[in-house]
């Protein structure tokens, strides 16, 4: 099984990155752009077979590691 | 007095560290790796010190906060054990749970290494108390991360519970209400981005710096 794990930081929360993206692409000539916030995606291997309960444990490594709840708010998928 | 300074893989700063607590206490801290367990004991005074731990890989502090050493750290400091955090170090300590916030990337993206102006907002705090008349002190600050972030509702109990120790003259990186450096609600965990260890000697550009390791000396 395989988890992917998106990592981003909260709405409210200021994300200097996104905002030169953005501004970046704007020059770009993409002015569609409004705004962009950047995250990041981990991706674990994981043995076994049960996804349910594997979720279960990701969710617990996101709250312990992979994410810091104070800024960041965090989204789990299981791929068989 | 017996004190330490942790060191992780990549710390830069425990040299600096030891160098102010011998200059202070007059006795060599012990030099503790990240792997140790347990403080040795008679330990009265930790730093934390500055430096990209583990590469300042998943997120600054991250990794360090989950160390062996840093598990027996916050149980310590939850029993009153003294505590401070400078640059990484502090970052340590958020991600630890020690100290409330964050330290998010600096507003202007840019990594800023400059002396820097700050303004004591408690002179009453265990990390300030031998200031005196003093409220203006120059620290350098080196950092790429260091722009403070915590909801309003933790920056109103920050301020109100007289938590907020230091505040930048000219803020630097966006931190939140100016904020430079912090303390738990018991007083003796402290964090700061600036590295007050930086600045203890005249060969430094300014010894400012030293108030704060007499302070917090002095109070245990």
């Amino acid at each position: 099984m395989k988890a992917i794990i998106h990592v981003g930081l909260k709405p409210g929360v200021l994300d200097p990155q996104g905002r030169a993206i953005s501004r970046s692409l704007n020059d770009l000539g993409f002015e569609e752009v409004a705004a962009a916030r950047q995250g990041k995606v981990i991706e674990l291997d994981l043995t076994g077979d049960d996804s349910t309960a594997a979720k279960a444990r990701v969710t617990e490594m996101c709250e312990k590691l992979l994410a810091n709840t104070v800024i960041e708010s965090y989204r789990v998928e299981i791929e068989d | 007095m017996k004190t330490a300074v942790i060191t992780f893989p990549a710390s830069n700063c425990n040299r600096d560290a030891a160098v102010a607590l011998e200059k202070v206490t007059g006795v060599k801290p012990e030099m503790v790796w990240h792997r140790e367990s347990e403080l040795p004991s008679g330990i009265k005074f930790v730093v934390l010190p500055g430096g990209f731990s583990y590469g300042d890989y998943l997120r600054c502090g991250a990794m360090a906060s989950r160390s062996p050493i840093v598990k027996d750290l916050v149980e310590k400091a939850n029993k009153g054990l003294a505590i401070a955090g400078f640059c990484n170090g502090f970052q340590v300590l958020t991600e630890a749970g020690l100290l409330p916030g964050a330290l998010m990337r600096n507003r202007g993206l840019k990594f800023v290494c400059r002396p820097e102006k700050l303004n004591i907002t408690n002179s009453n705090s265990r990390y300030t108390s031998k200031y005196g008349d003093v409220t203006e002190v120059t620290y350098p600050v080196a950092h790429h991360d260091g722009n403070y972030y915590a909801d309003d509702d933790t920056l109103n109990k920050l301020e109100k519970q007289g938590q907020v120790i230091f505040r930048y003259a000219n803020n630097p990186n966006g931190s939140a209400r100016d904020i430079a450096g912090i303390c738990n609600e018991a007083g003796n965990v402290f964090g700061m981005m600036p590295h007050p260890e930086r600045a203890i000697d005249p060969l430094h550009g300014g010894t400012d710096g030293l108030g704060l390791f007499k302070s917090i000396i002095e109070s245990i």
